[in-house]
């Protein structure tokens, strides 16, 4: 059933061009699965949300597009991740050069302890960054909106700003390493209203030049930032029914998915019902 | 009824909890008390006692054979300048073999088998007898001749006391790496460094100070100890004038304190004292170095 539901999807984004395509994707950790069975094309210079109950495996999933679960001890997919042509998960694959690409920011706000500019510069420089490097800082914090706010201390180190800033820096981070692609981890959960409403600002300004995937529990947040949605939900499986499976069980239009959505779950976790 | 109730709430020092309370009060107080005092005595001891003893003279002449002048002894510069060369070559050999043991500890092999191994070997290491790191020197080094037809040298002692450095070193670096947030590994991992840059530019300054902090209290547990040095370098009444003499016997202020205090003169004794002092005072201040460095907060706010 699932398989046939993202061939429905598959047909209706066709014709614009595809940033990453998730193909049968499962992970595991250890023996346990966390996801399974994954399809879903990612358009380019789109916004995608994540959003589903807690445990459903978002962000297993979008960790898996950068390779960070490389990371965790155990963790295997299964499946391909096709970015741009290529399988990332294939053997000749250096997960350097994907997360060049493909960059990301995290629910917690993780300036390093450096300076603001150091920040930004750091980053660039790994990527071998040969330009004007002032101009670049000052470009990227301009894009994620904290330009204004820390142009007249960037010497001082990054964790001299409010949350919400830091988050703006390391979004600005992420943009000066020149990706295709930005992941957004649940940039929000730990802000206020108000710098949460900035980052969707800044959203909607990057997505003119990048391709940007975020996970959200927030809704409203989904129906606000995002082009497309994609709901995931947990099934429990084995004999015990205690593992809970996570699967993607609709990816749409934003606009479609919250006004008319062809799943039950999915209107009843939009609408509040569980979740 | 508002009167009793309000007696009932106040404070009854004869109460059995009350006094049972106050009586373990005051005896781990006076416990903890007990438990400085040697420290206390010892340090104001030896610098009373050392201290009076200090002078440019002290502090620079070589010590004179016992028994040859029975008025002076001559001074302790050669041993304040041997023990600091050796726990120079200490240094130079357990601080990149330890931070290195250590990064790899923390940062590579998780908990690998092989890194359970080093890990159980460092802890056995950091409770073996310096004498037996002594002896060890002897056998493979000393009595072999191995450097260059060499026996007792400063190069050998360093060595001994590079074994006891080791394991603090890279205990340290491995506790301090694993303090680091992981939020940061995954950042400089999510903007494309690599594991090598990631390290060196994020995780190794940022336990900068916890591991300066155990490089020096190693350094301080080296630089006092006596055993080790009485197998390898053994003593020297000379300065050091060329590359050529770390190959040979060198002097230090642990072993001359071992040496004189035991020798029936006066005045070799109070040189005794003066080294004693000298060392003292140079581990008060590498420990206290350690402490005010531990205190530069890698996170703090104002620091870039």
């Amino acid at each position: 059933m699932i398989y046939k539901l993202s061939q429905n999807n598959k047909k209706s984004i066709t014709n614009s061009s595809i940033s990453i395509s998730l193909e049968n994707v499962s992970i595991k950790y250890g023996s346990s699965v966390a996801v399974k069975n994954i399809f879903c094309d990612i358009k380019k210079n789109q916004v995608t949300s994540f959003i589903g109950p807690s445990g459903c495996g978002k962000s297993t999933v979008i960790r898996a597009i950068n390779r960070m679960n490389d990371l965790i001890e155990g963790c295997k997919l299964s499946g391909s991740v096709i970015f741009e042509g290529t399988d990332i998960y294939a053997k000749n694959i250096d997960p350097v050069e994907v997360r060049r690409r493909i960059g990301m920011v995290f629910q917690q706000p993780n300036p390093f302890p450096k300076s603001i500019y150091e920040n930004i510069a750091f980053g660039a420089r790994v990527n071998g960054f040969r330009g004007d490097m002032d101009q670049l800082v000052e470009e990227s914090l301009t894009k994620a909106a904290v330009w204004d706010e820390c142009k007249d201390k960037l010497n001082e180190s990054g964790y001299s700003l409010s949350g919400g800033q830091q988050q703006r820096l390391c979004i600005a981070r992420t943009i000066a390493i020149e990706p295709d692609v930005i992941l957004m981890d649940e940039p929000c959960s730990a802000l206020d209203p108000l710098s949460t409403l900035k980052i969707e600002e800044t959203i909607h300004e990057l997505k003119k030049n990048f391709t940007i995937i975020i996970v959200t529990h927030n809704m409203q947040q989904a129906n606000r930032v995002s082009d497309f949605t994609a709901f995931f939900n947990t099934e429990k499986e084995g004999k015990d029914l205690e593992s809970k499976v996570g699967f993607l069980v609709e990816f749409s239009k934003t606009k479609n998915m919250f006004n008319s959505p062809k799943q039950k779950s999915t209107q009843d976790y939009i609408s509040g019902k569980f979740g | 009824m508002k009167s009793s109730s309000l007696k009932n709430l106040t404070y009854k020092p004869s109460l059995a909890r009350n006094v049972g309370n106050k009586i373990l009060t005051i005896t781990a107080a006076s416990f903890a008390a007990i438990s400085v005092l040697p420290l206390l005595l010892v340090i104001s001891y030896v610098i009373v006692k050392g201290g009076s003893y200090i002078n440019i003279e002290t502090l620079i002449l070589e010590p004179e054979p016992p028994g040859d002048d029975l008025l002076s002894a001559g001074g302790i510069g050669p041993a304040i300048t041997g023990t600091f060369i050796m726990t120079v070559i200490a240094s130079i050999i357990s601080i990149p073999v330890g931070v290195g043991g250590g990064i790899y500890l923390a940062e590579y092999s998780k908990s690998g088998r092989f890194a359970k191994f080093v890990r159980f070997g460092t802890n056995v290491l950091a409770g073996v007898p310096s004498i037996i790191a002594g002896v060890f020197i002897y056998a493979i080094i000393v009595s072999t001749k191995i450097l260059f037809g060499s026996m007792f040298s400063g190069i050998a002692g360093g060595i001994s006391l590079s074994i006891l450095m080791l394991p603090t070193i890279i205990k340290t670096t491995d506790e301090a790496l694993k303090l680091v947030p992981d939020n940061l590994r995954r950042a400089a991992f999510g903007i494309g460094s690599s594991k090598f840059t990631m390290i060196y530019n994020i995780t190794l300054p940022a336990a900068f100070n916890s591991i300066s902090t155990g490089i020096l209290l190693a350094l301080a547990r080296a630089a006092g100890e006596t055993a080790p040095l009485i197998f390898t370098a053994l003593f020297s009444r000379y300065y050091i004038t060329s590359f050529d003499d770390l190959f040979y016997e060198m002097g230090s202020l642990s072993v001359l304190i071992y040496n004189f205090a035991l020798e029936p003169y006066e005045a070799q004794n109070q040189l005794a004292w003066a080294a004693s002092f000298i060392l003292v005072v140079l581990l008060l201040s590498l420990n206290i170095l350690s402490r005010w460095i531990g205190t530069l907060g890698a996170f703090s706010k104002n620091k870039v």
